[in-house]
């Protein structure tokens, strides 16, 4: 196939990258008469720096570079003015782009604000109905719970697009719930190309996600401490608020973060099940990037969803310190 | 009651899982092309699956970069794994933290990235890069399912097998492997099928005529789907439960015979 024909640089630079990790395992030999084991960490090393680290700093780089190469603020101007360069141009001209009518756009903002306003939505909705399920499975006299944790991973499995495209063809205009109403008599609805169909979407594809931590978390409770607090007088109401839900926290944490994350950057969910009006933040970059072909402008705003991604998980992290996330920078 | 609506909730939740599923797999033995209307069954959508060039040929591609990805990654990941749980703290605690930056990154920053890397450096995009990009977002997976066996091993007894004269290969096979055993399979299941199931690193890391199936699927749904569609998904889904199944019944017949 020729597809698989690896370009010939590409051989001689793993072929340098395993004789360097050879070399260094066998002068150690010699030396210690035995290998270091920390040796081992060396390929990893140096597959992090090429493609994680020397990646991130060329996004770093476009983000504050012009298409010359020149350093610039201006992509960044760009995300707060979707209209800067077409101003800058005016005004380079001798034109007030106010005169003209041109006021600052408004795009790439309300486009943060819009996918930032989902993804909390879904994080909600994902929480009122994971946790009463998780809670649910997680009961010890309730004998299937093991079994239908396997069930919610199940769907997990397909592809999501294709599961996302699956609830195209129940939504549609002539889907399956518009074939059934128009059965019953009623009238149809437009239940595709809105911010509701999009939401419904996030919420399917990312459930599991909010349901396993939880479960993990709960089913890994001493379930004498909340016989304790029934022991000692409280009701079932008391208990769940005072024991349970605390004990769960961190498993509810890890299940927004596992929730929010991927909801913020989603670009495939809007654009099938949305219409023109839902694009979210992962659309416009990719939109930046791969239509409008502007790498500027698309890496300062990858370096904006980064840097929110990262508050947001320090601020996460600080409700629960102990998280299996490990450390942070 | 209150056990009738635990159940009742439960139940609703799984329909709502399903229902998508099972719809689709319902169309794609439906004879007519239209969605709503069922025109009586038939295979024909499954026949043109197999006819289907493109859709082999992706199916070729997801398979061999998911399996050579988790070959790779597993390696890697294990030698790192080993390597790291050796280090000092502190360089433990840095090399920890680069494990952790691709896993809190946003698939579409990873595979912006990566497009820049192989842009930058005249790497043609397609099969090579796309498997470079999952040998990538695989690694760190693997580290974190094979770190935790090597902090429950007992932190002498490599010591101590070479007290005992082994050779330190021979200790790092006899001794460290079959302990991290469980976490290698788990890190290389993992990373088979997040390979599988990857879209976004891979839009972005490829070239529109190397595809694998997500971003096929992808460029299809934007033409309108085809019940090919429905009929690979079907495929799809049934495999995997095969597979799963058969997972879980080997678990079983494990803990059975221990």
């Amino acid at each position: 196939m020729s597809a698989m024909a690896f370009p010939p640089w590409a051989v001689w630079l793993m072929l340098l990258g395993l004789a360097a990790f050879a070399g260094m395992i066998a002068l150690s030999i010699r030396r210690n008469r035995g290998i270091r084991r920390t040796l081992f960490a060396f390929p990893y090393g140096l597959w992090i720096v090429v493609f994680t680290l020397i990646p991130l700093l060329l996004i770093g780089y476009y983000a504050f570079t012009d298409r010359s190469g020149a350093f610039t603020l201006d992509n960044f101007r760009t995300f707060w003015d979707s209209n800067f360069e077409m101003r800058k141009q005016m005004l380079d001209m001798g034109f007030d782009p106010a005169d003209l009518g041109i006021a600052r756009g408004n795009v790439n903002m309300d486009t943060l604000i819009y996918s930032l306003w989902m993804a909390f939505l879904c994080t909600l909705i994902c929480l009122a109905m994971g946790y009463p399920a998780a809670l649910f499975m997680a009961d010890r006299n309730f004998k299937l719970g093991s079994t239908l944790v396997v069930l919610f991973i199940i769907p997990m499995w397909m592809n999501f697009l294709l599961r996302t495209i699956a609830w195209m063809s129940l939504l549609e205009d002539n889907g399956l719930i518009n074939t059934l109403l128009g059965a019953l008599g009623l009238p149809r609805m437009q239940l595709m190309y809105n911010s509701r169909a999009v939401l419904l979407g996030m919420v399917y594809n990312y459930l599991p996600f909010m349901v396993f931590p939880i479960y993990n978390a709960l089913s890994k409770q001493d379930p004498k401490l909340s016989e304790a607090a029934m022991d000692l007088g409280a009701n079932a109401a008391l208990t769940f608020f005072k024991v349970t839900l605390p004990l769960s926290l961190p498993g509810v944490i890890s299940g927004i973060t596992m929730v929010f994350m991927p909801s913020v950057t989603t670009f495939f969910i809007p654009r099938v099940l949305g219409g023109g009006n839902t694009e979210m933040f992962g659309d416009l970059i990719e939109r930046t990037f791969l239509s409008a072909d502007n790498w500027n402008v698309g890496s300062a705003l990858s370096l904006i969803m980064m840097v929110l991604i990262l508050l947001s998980l320090t601020t996460l992290r600080k409700f629960d310190p102990e998280g299996e996330g490990g450390t942070m920078i | 009651m209150s056990r009738m609506f635990k159940r009742g909730y439960l139940a609703l939740m799984l329909l709502f899982l399903y229902v998508p599923i099972l719809v689709l797999i319902v169309q794609s033995f439906n004879a007519g092309v239209s969605r709503a209307k069922w025109q009586g069954f038939s295979l024909k959508w499954y026949i043109d699956l197999f006819n289907s060039a493109s859709i082999m040929n992706a199916f070729y591609i997801t398979v061999t970069i998911a399996l050579l990805a988790a070959l790779f990654a597993t390696i890697l990941g294990t030698l790192a794994a080993i390597g790291i749980h050796a280090m000092q703290k502190r360089p433990q605690g840095i090399m920890m933290t680069l494990t952790n930056i691709p896993m809190t990154m946003p698939d579409i920053v990873t595979g912006i990235s990566l497009m820049l890397l192989y842009i930058f450096t005249r790497i043609p995009r397609g099969y090579f890069s796309m498997l470079l990009a999952h040998i990538t977002f695989n690694i760190p997976y693997v580290i974190l399912s094979v770190m935790p066996k090597l902090k429950q091993m007992n932190k002498f007894s490599y010591e101590a097998a070479l007290d005992l004269g082994a050779t330190p290969g021979y200790a790092l096979r006899h001794v460290i492997l079959p302990s991290v055993m469980p976490g290698v399979i788990t890190g290389a299941l993992l990373s088979f099928t997040l390979s599988l199931d990857d879209f976004t690193i891979s839009y972005f890391t490829t070239s529109p005529l190397v595809q694998n199936l997500s971003t096929l699927i992808y460029s299809e749904a934007r033409k309108g789907i085809k019940p090919t569609m429905n009929a690979l998904s079907a495929l799809m889904f049934v495999a995997l439960l095969v597979l799963l199944l058969a997972v879980n019944r080997r678990a079983n017949l494990v803990k059975e015979t221990k």
